[in-house]
Parts: C-alpha cells; sequence; structure tokens
C-alpha cells in the first residue's frame, strides 16, 4: 500500500473485499474482491449504477455489515477479517467513524441539537460541553436556528446537515456518507462536500461518498466507480493542478493516490 | 442525557395514555384484592364489634350466622347463673327488605338486650344510643336513613335516633339496632288476617281434641292472644351471647354450659371461624380465585404493553448501535421506561382506587400487605418484560437502522 508522507498509514485499507448475501438459489454476490485504499486527507467517491454494491462497500467499512471475506483496516489498525471482528465494532464505531446515510439518520425522539450531543456524551464528553459543542456544529452547518427541532420538523436538507454535524461530532478518522447531498441544493451540496474536504485536511482523515451528483465530482481526490460489485475504475485528480486532468486506471489497486 | 425521559417527553401523549390504561388495569387488580379483603373482613365484623366471649345457640347446630338457631328467651336467664358468667345478652338477628320512600330497604335487624344493652358501644357518628325500650332504632349509615327518620316495620313505627358508621353484616347490608323485644315484633308480625286464621285454626284443633270439649274455657282463650297463652313459649331468640368474668378461662365456663343437653358454646373464635367457613367461603373463594385471574391477566397484559413498547423503538435502538452507544445505555433505556411505567401505573391505580373504592356499595380495603404485594409483582413483571425486550434489542443489528 501506498501512502502520504505525513501520515504513516492510510485512513482506510480494505482488501480482498467480498460480500455475499443469503445462499443456494437466493445468493447474491454484491461486492467481488474489492481492495483499495484512502489515505489519510483524502476524499474520495464511489460512484456506480443502482445495485452495484456502493452501500454494501460503504457499511462493511462502516463496520455494521460484516464481509463474507477479506480484511479492512482504518487508521492503521486491523478491524476485521472476513465476518470476524479484530476489535469492538460498536466502540470503534463511536471513536473513529462519522455515519450520514440517505435517510433514517436521526433518532426520531431527540431534538437536532440533542441527535449531535448524544454522539459526543457517548464518547464520554460532558452534557455541558456536549451541548455547546453541538450548537456550534448546527451553526457551523447553518441549521443553528433548528436546534431544538424534532428531525420530524425538520426538511430533508437540514436533517441531512443535523446528520452531518453529528458525524463531525467526534472529529473521527473516517467519515462515511451515502448521498449525503441527494437532499440538498447544489451549493448546500457543496458546502457540504467542502466541509468534508476540510475536516479531512485538517483532522488528517478519511472520507468515502457515495455520489451520484456528477457536477460536484471535482472535489474528489479520487473517484471509484463501481459496476456489478467490483471497482472498475479509479480516478486520481493530479495533485498539481487541482482542477486539471485526471488519470485513470482500471486496476485500483495500484491507482496512485496522493 | 437521560435517552427514557427525552423519548417519554417526545411521545408524551402516548406514554401518558399507556400509563392511564396500566394504572386502570391495576386499580382494577387492587380493588379486587380489597373486595376479596373486604368479604372476609365484613364477615367477622358483627362478630367483632359484639365482642361475647361465648355463643350459646341450639344445640347441635352452627348458628345463629351459619344457620338458623332457636332458643328460648329465658335461656339467657339460665346462663346467668353459671359461675364465671358476669353478663348475658338475648341476641336476636334476622334480616327484612322494607319499601321505605319508594326504595327498598334492607335492614340486618339486631336486637339489644334492653335494658342491660342500649347500644353504648355502637360506633355512633351522630345521635345517641337507645333510650327507651321500644320504638327507638339506631341505624348504620349505608341504610341511608336520617337522625329523625321515621321508619314504619311491621305495624310499628321506629324512630332514628342514632347513626353507626360501618356496622354491616356478612352480606354488607346495614345493620339496625332495636331492643330486642322490638326486634322480635318485627321479625313475627303478622297481619290481622293471619292472626284470626291463625286462631281459628287453634280453635279448630282444641275443638278436635277430648280437653277442648270437656273445658269450655280453654277453646276462649285459644282465641285469645298468644301471650294469654302459657302454654304456648313465647317466641325465640337465636342465641344468647356470654361475657365471662375477667381471669376466667372462657373454655371452662364453655364446658359446664355445653354439659347442658338443649345447648351448643361456641367460643368467639370458633363463631368466627364458623363463618368464615360457612357463609361467605363460596363468596370468598370465587373472589379469590378471580382476583389470582386477574392479576395473571393484567401481568401478561402489562408485560405485552411494555415489550411492543420497546420492539417499536428498535430501529431507534438500530440508530443509537450505530453511533456507538453501548449495551448499557440501550438497556438503561428500556427498563428505565418499564419502571416509571409501571410505578406510575401503580401511582394512578391508588390514587383512582382512594377515589373510587369508598363509592362502592360494600367496602373495599386496601390492605397494606396486598398493597405491597402488589407493588413487587408490578416491580416484576417490568423488569421482566423488559428483559424481553432487552433481548430483543441486543440481537438488532445496526445496519438494521437503513432499513
Ligand atoms: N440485505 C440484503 N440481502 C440480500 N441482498 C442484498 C442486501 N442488501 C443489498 N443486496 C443486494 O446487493 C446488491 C448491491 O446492493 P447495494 O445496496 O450495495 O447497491 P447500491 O450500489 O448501493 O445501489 P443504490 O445506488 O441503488 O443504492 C444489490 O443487488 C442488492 O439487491
Ligand atoms: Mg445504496
Amino acid at each position: 500500500m501506498t501512502s502520504t508522507t505525513a501520515a504513516d498509514t492510510p485512513a482506510i485499507e480494505v482488501r480482498g473485499l467480498t460480500k455475499i448475501y443469503g445462499s443456494g438459489n437466493t445468493e447474491v454476490v454484491a461486492m467481488r474482491d474489492v481492495t483499495l485504499t484512502v489515505n489519510r486527507g483524502e476524499v474520495v467517491a464511489l460512484l456506480g449504477p443502482s445495485g452495484s454494491g456502493k452501500s454494501t462497500l460503504l457499511t462493511a467499512v462502516g463496520l455494521i455489515n460484516p464481509p463474507t471475506a477479506g480484511q479492512i483496516a482504518i487508521g492503521g489498525q486491523p478491524v476485521m477479517d472476513g465476518p470476524r471482528d479484530l476489535v469492538n465494532l460498536r466502540t470503534f464505531r463511536r471513536e473513529h467513524i462519522g455515519f450520514i446515510f440517505q435517510k433514517s439518520n436521526l433518532i426520531p425522539f431527540l431534538t437536532a441539537r440533542e441527535n449531535v450531543q448524544i454522539a459526543l456524551e457517548l464518547n464520554g464528553e460532558t452534557s455541558r460541553a456536549g451541548r455547546k459543542r453541538a450548537l456550534e456544529l448546527l451553526d457551523y452547518l447553518g441549521v443553528a436556528d433548528r436546534a431544538d427541532h424534532y428531525p420530524a420538523m425538520l426538511s430533508g436538507g437540514q436533517q441531512q446537515r443535523v446528520a452531518v454535524a453529528r458525524a463531525l461530532a467526534n472529529r473521527p478518522q473516517v467519515i462515511l456518507a451515502d448521498e449525503p447531498t441527494a437532499a440538498l441544493d447544489s451549493q448546500r451540496g457543496r458546502q457540504v462536500m467542502e466541509l468534508f474536504r476540510k475536516v479531512a485536511h485538517e483532522q488528517g482523515g478519511g472520507v468515502i461518498v457515495v455520489t451520484h451528483d456528477q457536477r460536484s465530482l471535482d472535489v474528489f481526490d479520487t473517484i471509484y466507480e463501481m459496476e456489478d460489485g467490483r471497482v472498475a475504475r479509479a480516478t486520481t485528480k493530479v495533485q498539481a493542478s487541482p482542477h486539471g486532468e485526471r488519470v485513470s486506471n482500471a486496476e485500483p489497486s495500484t491507482a496512485r493516490q496522493t | 442525557m437521560n435517552l427514557a425521559v427525552k423519548d417519554i417527553r417526545h411521545n408524551l401523549g402516548r406514554f401518558v395514555l399507556t400509563t392511564i390504561g396500566v394504572g386502570m388495569l391495576l386499580m382494577i387488580v387492587m380493588g379486587m384484592g380489597g373486595i376479596y379483603r373486604g368479604i372476609t373482613e365484613d364477615a367477622t365484623l358483627l362478630i367483632d364489634k359484639l365482642d361475647a366471649d361465648l355463643w350459646v345457640v341450639q344445640r347441635g347446630t352452627r348458628g345463629p350466622f351459619a344457620e338458623v338457631s332457636r332458643l328460648p328467651t329465658n335461656l339467657a336467664d339460665r346462663v346467668a347463673t353459671v359461675p364465671g358468667v358476669t353478663q348475658t345478652r338475648r341476641f336476636v338477628f334476622h334480616t327484612v327488605q322494607r319499601q321505605h320512600n319508594g326504595k327498598p330497604l334492607r335492614v340486618a335487624v339486631l336486637g339489644l338486650d334492653w335494658p342491660t344493652d342500649r347500644g353504648e358501644w355502637l360506633p355512633l357518628v351522630a345521635g345517641r344510643p337507645l333510650a327507651q325500650n321500644h320504638f327507638e332504632m339506631v341505624a348504620d349509615r349505608t341504610l341511608g336513613l336520617a337522625l329523625g327518620d321515621r321508619v314504619p316495620l311491621g305495624k310499628e313505627t321506629y324512630t332514628v335516633v342514632g347513626l353507626t358508621s360501618g356496622m354491616i353484616d356478612s352480606g354488607g347490608n346495614g345493620l339496625g339496632f332495636f331492643t330486642a323485644a322490638d326486634a322480635q315484633t318485627i321479625q313475627f308480625d303478622l297481619t290481622g288476617e293471619a292472626v284470626r286464621l291463625e286462631r281459628a285454626a287453634r280453635v279448630g284443633r282444641v275443638d278436635r281434641i277430648d280437653l277442648g270439649r270437656t273445658q269450655p274455657p280453654l277453646l276462649e282463650r285459644a282465641e285469645g292472644e298468644t301471650a294469654a297463652i302459657p302454654a304456648l313459649a313465647p317466641p325465640a331468640i337465636s342465641a344468647v351471647l356470654v361475657r365471662v368474668q375477667p381471669g376466667t378461662d372462657p373454655r371452662t365456663v364453655a364446658a359446664a354450659i355445653s354439659g347442658w343437653a338443649d345447648v351448643s358454646v361456641h367460643t368467639q373464635d370458633e363463631e368466627r371461624q364458623l363463618m368464615l367457613s360457612g357463609p361467605v367461603e363460596k363468596a370468598k373463594l370465587q373472589i379469590g380465585l378471580f382476583r389470582v385471574l386477574l392479576t395473571l391477566i393484567s401481568a401478561i397484559i402489562m408485560a405485552l404493553i411494555l415489550y411492543t413498547l420497546t420492539l417499536d423503538k428498535l430501529h431507534d435502538i438500530a440508530l443509537l448501535k450505530l453511533i456507538g452507544a453501548p449495551n448499557r445505555v440501550i438497556l438503561g433505556m428500556i427498563l428505565q421506561q418499564a419502571l416509571l411505567l409501571g410505578a406510575m401505573g401503580f401511582g394512578i391505580a391508588y390514587l383512582l382506587g382512594q377515589w373510587l373504592f369508598p363509592r362502592f356499595p360494600r367496602r373495599v380495603i386496601l390492605m397494606q400487605d396486598d398493597l405491597i404485594q402488589l407493588a413487587v409483582i408490578v416491580l416484576v413483571i417490568s423488569v421482566l418484560s423488559s428483559v424481553l425486550g432487552i433481548w430483543k434489542a441486543m440481537r438488532v443489528e445496526p445496519n438494521e437502522a437503513l432499513s
């Protein structure tokens, strides 16, 4: 595996990941032999048609969907070997992973602020400090005025931003987002993506975003295109010219990343 | 942050309704226990209040409550001569149901042995005990009579001079206290026509025997008042209540009286036992069984309510697991809610019962032991059903939050 010079280990390292749902006649191979690396500070996109295995890969990396085979390491620490966990997954999630999903993201009986605060308190933050940081995060995401609203009273975009605030709360090493900008207008969507970039750079974490939004692809360092459970193509932005040419490589495991 | 409280706050209406529902259910369980206690307490209430050391009844009977007991009126005088006896009272007891002010009036008539007993021992809440040997009565409040009310019973009218509280018979009927003589008059009251027919029958019987034919004055007497015929016994009494001298063992006195071939003697405890194993036994058993059943069913219903409450939260629980909440947090949330619901339901049951049960026609007695027992049951159910819910919650996969 290649890695950035600043940190000695990549944020996410996935090797030979395979997921088979069901068995016999109903067997579905959702993901086959996926290998990829997300370096610290790197923001990558997962593209691909519906059913190509994007969510399967994301949830496997998020440690909520054990793979049938393959290894996952986060921050240099091996966490999964096939379906076997090597660490306490729930604690690991709480401390190192932030999630944003397309829907059903927020706990319905907690207000926007409490949804962010609970993530902090679960990680040992005091109620007072958690409250303060939660409000800061909501403010940062432009939903401070909705802090005391329940999720059901928020628009889809507002819910999404609260979910982003919660995902960022514990300064995780890894942020996993499944179509986080689907409910946002393009400007907000872009802001969220920029935010991910900022967090990735500042905290030295890795970000994986499943997206269909072709307009904001330029914010990603690497774009993985999935097809039928495989990574069919990986495109890496050339570091020297952020908005310039991209390097395409059919073999993702050897793709050069910055 | 307390998740249990936050969840309740958000679903307040639902929680309140569920709590009220559980509360009402528990109130019924509580009430059934109270009714059971009421029946046993009321059954022996009269025996306890009369507080006689010995009950002398007709030989071979278990009267006067469990079956009919008839004794001659003068037995009281005979018993009074037994060494160790300080006081005897004639006991006359029967139930009448009449109309009063257009409503049925059911009175358990108790005769007081005037003048030794004027009812000074009664728990009066108004008025006074009996002050003359005729035409006065002390009524229990449950009869719905007021001081000064005039109640016609038979050919006479009785004035309410005193009111008691909580004096009822084993059937829950309010007691009316009269002098023994009045009580007998009420019991043996016959209409003029019945008296005429009885006298005619008497004349017919005398007429058919030799003595009647050879002694014409006998025929004349037979047509007169019953009281004027010494050969006919005055109306019977039900029992004789005996008080023994302090320091004397009632059992020695009982042994002495039992020697007589015409009476049986029961101690106060035996009389209480006879009552519980006799007239009220079936009712007690019926209510007792129903109470057990009700408790079981309520326990099941409560467990189901608590369990479904948790099932409804499985998605939220999966989400909590997703963001890394440890089991302790999830377990605490479920358990706290169950306990809160159980405790508040119990509180509502108690408060509602305090308000409602006194309005029942019969006594509903909430005994502390029964309340504690029910509280323990509620606690156990809350914990047990939570365990079921927790078992389910522990098996929820975090990725179910995404479905
Ligand atoms: N729990 C499951 N059981 C069985 N098959 C599943 C399950 N989840 C996903 N699959 C299958 O695995 C394949 C990949 O699904 P996945 O959700 O990863 O696709 P996706 O790329 O995220 O699609 P979309 O863009 O529509 O979200 C699909 O064929 C899907 O039917
Ligand atoms: Mg998907």
